[in-house]
């Protein structure tokens, strides 16, 4: 690989030297003033603008400090080894730290240094959500952002940058020429005179070598480290039970809050009846919020006794009428009458899909730790955006984020519901902090809480109309969706001269936020289901179908033939079995999916085999990229199979597992994984596997039973065999 | 007023006597009385699996028993799986196998494991799937199986 043109132009390296003899190498971002562009930042621990952090200290260990949080996708893992690939540092010798929530590792200051590149690398971003704008301010861990962003622009990078600073500063050592040395194993050699030294042995000197202005990373051909499959380092703290998460956060003297909060979103806090609860043993203080009330006590369990003494009354915000039928109505009416086709058709089809809305179900509910002292105030939780929680906190409280002290644990799950501007519960937990200052207090959301005040995966429904000209020629596709969509997530890489994706607008009160995959779930589930409607339509096989149209993306076309390969499509399978295919871009990577189901008599359906290809352009850790899709498809088949949050009176029915429920083991299939490694711009891998996934077992439940499954979860179908 | 009372169990080896409200689940008071956080809370209602502990050898979801049922009880967290600073066989295996993401149900996932295998060193798939219903909402059910697969010497893939 070359210089990286880009890097020079709009970000420079800055170098610090820490106390301690180590190095800082960072990464920062075209905020800074252009005389300062490629020069030695001698300020750079105290200015606060450095980012992506490498450190190399005189044990001889390379320390890694990254941006993002681990919430079990493995990135901080991942963006090490990008780092250490570069720098040729011994992996034995690396440590990870997750960064400090400052401003200092905002993902603005890598992208802004690269803001001619940001189109590319943040393909998906520009739509829905993930507001690229939002997203540049803020120390957002999602989007599959992690390695394709800091890890591309930073990492690799500051490892590059950090490598040739050492080399520079053994070359002065042994007084040779930079290019008389070799460098492997965090130990530099200069083979004519059988001299060596560690970077440790290097560190000091290095701070004094001139910073690169346009680092030379490696040819992907000469990786060592990367492509292969090293552990995660927060894998051992996660068996024997001392990783900590936001949940375990513990202080002297701490309190602890359970919250009841208004039923209906929108809904207030009308009235509450406090005395009886204020006698319960252990209890400090009934809080009374605008959308709900709180208990702090001096356990959990009696903040919770407690809390079962209140009769708060909530108003519902005028939506108490509001149902989960409602709501399909008026999308059934936004979408209007099937989209028309063109007079040459000689088949047209028609369909229409429906998916519920999803909470996030993450298995650590949320929880958030927070003390005021004066004008100070400090959090703890684990959340996906450390400095938006500090934002979250701060706005909670009518201070100035500066004011507030925030620290990000371990996250018991993410899948979006913890990412910046859905962080409610940390804001609530400044606030009930507040009312019992200066004691530290625990929040901690009962699972109820949780299912019944997510931001939900929108409900979404979709209109198809499709058309075959008199030769089984696809035509045109055109549809029409209410629920959200964006140009990624309703996108068919199918050469369809007449295709049309219109939006709709079906207003309705219920919370919603992204969801693993974001707006691509749902449209996974549209449109690879309705193509296959349409090659059933044509009277051909759906895999071969779909290969046809795939002339000017061969991507797609390599990883569709490759999971149809891997799945032995087309070979012969019992009765009441069938195997389905899909295939969907997400976040830059594309993921095909073949699923393999068996359908019993009574209708039992079971997913027993999956297989996916996924291309992502280039692997970092093999064995976690392999873990995300296995996990990917999981998360994407238990929505499928059995998940559903539904609404009655403004308020969501369900409450826990036992009625929104999960996959666990026995409904689980195999996955079989695999990678095209096409050398594309990275992808994402934390989300890509989810869409295709119920498009893939709904087109398998055709291929064994006949029956089109248009609506999910696919628990509600009915496939019993007509005898 | 819910009177305070002492019960004593025997946790990780160590004998305690916890003196708290005797309804408060065994969960709240290994987590928040003894400190050991690696026992978690998931649902509260017994039906995820996250909050399980081995009591008198068995698995149990700590969340929906009252500290008064396991008065004079033996119970094992995931912290006491470990004998000596060697992990367990199932805490191993999840090494070995890269079993957590997130990690969070993971500490109950292994006690059921370790569970079922003390009872069933060979335990089917049958066995598996019917003792092993823990909750994982990160996806890691295909590599779980594998690792057990690994312990037992039993299934396929």
């Amino acid at each position: 690989m070359g210089a990286l043109r880009k890097w020079t132009r709009r970000g420079f390296i800055a170098i610090g030297a820490l106390t301690g003899g180590g190095l800082l190498f960072g990464v920062t971002g075209a905020v800074l003033a252009p005389s300062r562009h490629g020069l030695r930042s001698d300020d750079a621990e105290q200015s606060g603008e450095l980012t992506t952090w490498i450190l190399v200290t005189p044990d001889n260990f390379v320390t890694v400090l990254v941006p993002q949080c681990e919430m079990g996708q493995g990135a901080q893992t991942a963006l090490a080894m990008m780092a250490a690939e570069e720098m040729d540092a011994d992996w034995s010798r690396v440590r990870i730290k997750e960064a400090p929530a400052t401003d200092a590792y905002a993902n603005g200051y890598i992208a802004r240094a690269f803001i001619h590149d940001v189109p590319a690398f943040e393909k998906g971003f520009d739509y829905g959500t993930y507001r690229l704008a939002r997203w540049l301010g803020s120390q957002a861990t999602g989007g599959s952002m992690s390695v394709r962003g800091t890890g591309q622009h930073g990492m690799r990078v500051a490892g590059a940058a950090a490598r040739a600073m050492l080399l520079g500063a053994a070359a002065v050592t042994f007084g040779t020429r930079p290019d008389e040395l070799t460098i492997a194993a965090s130990t530099v050699r200069h083979a004519a005179s059988g001299r060596s030294a560690t970077f440790g042995e290097l560190a000091k000197a290095a701070t004094q070598q001139p910073v690169p202005s346009s680092p030379v990373t490696k040819d992907p051909k000469t990786y060592t480290l990367r492509r292969t499959s090293r552990q995660r380092h927060d894998i051992r703290s996660k068996v024997d039970g001392s990783a900590v998460y936001g949940i375990d956060f513990t202080l002297p003297g701490l309190l602890y809050a359970a919250l009841e909060i208004a039923p209906v979103y929108g809904g207030t806090l009308v009235s509450v009846e406090t005395s009886a609860a204020e006698k319960m043993p252990g209890v400090t203080k009934v809080v009374r919020l605008d959308d709900a009330v709180a208990v702090v006590a001096d356990s959990y369990w009696r903040a919770r006794t407690a809390l079962q003494m209140l009769q708060p009354r909530f108003d519902d915000a005028g939506h108490g009428n509001v149902t989960s039928a409602t709501i399909f109505d008026a999308f059934d009416k936004a979408l209007g009458a099937p989209p028309a086709m063109p007079s040459k058709a000689a088949t047209v089809i028609t369909a229409d899909y429906r998916v519920p809305f999803l909470p996030h179900g993450t298995m650590e509910p949320m929880a958030a730790t927070a003390r005021v002292v004066g004008d100070r105030v400090e959090v703890w939780a684990g959340t996906q955006d450390p400095l938006n929680a500090r934002k979250t906190a701060a706005a909670a409280l009518g201070v100035d984020p500066q004011q507030v002290s925030y620290t990000n644990l371990a996250l018991g799950g993410g899948f979006g519901r913890k990412l910046p501007n859905y962080l409610d519960f940390v804001g609530v937990s400044a606030r009930i902090a507040k009312a019992v200052s200066p004691a530290p207090v625990k929040m901690v959301w009962t699972r109820e809480n949780d299912i019944q005040h997510d931001y939900y995966r929108p409900a979404g429904m979709a209109r198809f109309a499709g058309a075959l000209d008199a030769g089984g020629t696809p035509i045109a596709v055109r549809s029409s969706y209410a629920g959200g969509g964006d140009s990624e997530s309703v996108f068919m890489p199918y050469a369809i001269a007449d295709q049309d994706y219109s939006p709709r607008d079906a207003k309705h009160p219920i919370r919603t936020g992204p969801w693993r995959s974001v707006l691509n779930s749902q449209h996974g589930f549209f449109k690879e289901s309705f193509i296959d409607e349409l090659a059933h339509a044509a009277k051909r096989d759906p895999f071969a179908f779909r290969r046809d149209l795939m002339g000017e993306h061969p991507r797609f076309k390599a990883v569709l033939e490759r999971v149809a390969a891997m799945a032995n499509w087309g070979t012969p399978l019992p009765a009441r079995e069938g195997r389905g295919i899909a295939i969907c871009e997400c976040f830059g990577s594309i993921v095909a999916e073949v699923a393999h189901v068996a359908v019993s008599p009574e209708g039992v359906m079971k997913v027993k085999d999956v297989f996916a290809v996924a291309d992502c352009g280039d692997l970092v850790n093999t064995d976690t990229a392999t873990a995300q899709i296995e996990g990917g498809v999981m998360f994407g088949l238990s929505a499928a199979l059995l998940g559903e949050i539904t609404i009655a009176a403004g308020k969501v029915v369900e409450s826990n597992f036992h009625d929104f429920r999960t996959m666990t083991l026995v409904d689980a299939p195999r996955v079989h994984v695999d990678f095209v490694m096409s050398g594309a711009h990275p992808g994402g891998l934390g989300e890509p596997a989810v869409p295709p996934i119920a498009a893939a077992v709904a087109n398998a439940i055709f291929a064994a039973t006949g029956v089109r499954v248009r609506e999910l979860p696919f628990s509600r179908a009915k496939l019993a065999a007509t005898s | 007023m819910i009177p305070s009372m002492a019960v004593t169990v025997t946790v990780n080896g160590q004998t305690r006597t916890l003196d708290v409200d005797p309804e408060t689940p065994l969960l709240w008071a290994i987590r928040d009385t003894l400190g050991l956080t690696g026992t978690k809370f998931g649902c509260g209602i017994a039906a995820c699996g996250a909050c399980t502990v081995h009591l008198n050898g068995k698995a149990e979801r700590s969340c929906s028993m009252p500290l008064s049922a396991a008065a004079g009880a033996t119970i094992t967290t995931i912290e006491g799986l470990a004998a000596n600073g060697v992990l367990h066989a199932v805490q191993q295996a999840w090494l070995d196998q890269q079993v957590p993401q997130c990690g969070y149900c993971q500490s109950g996932m292994i006690m059921a494991v370790a569970a079922l295998l003390a009872e069933k060193p060979q335990a089917s798939d049958q066995d598996i799937d019917a003792a092993i219903t823990n909750i994982c909402r990160c996806g890691t059910f295909a590599r779980v199986r594998k690792a057990i697969h690994g312990l037992t010497g039993q299934g396929g893939a």
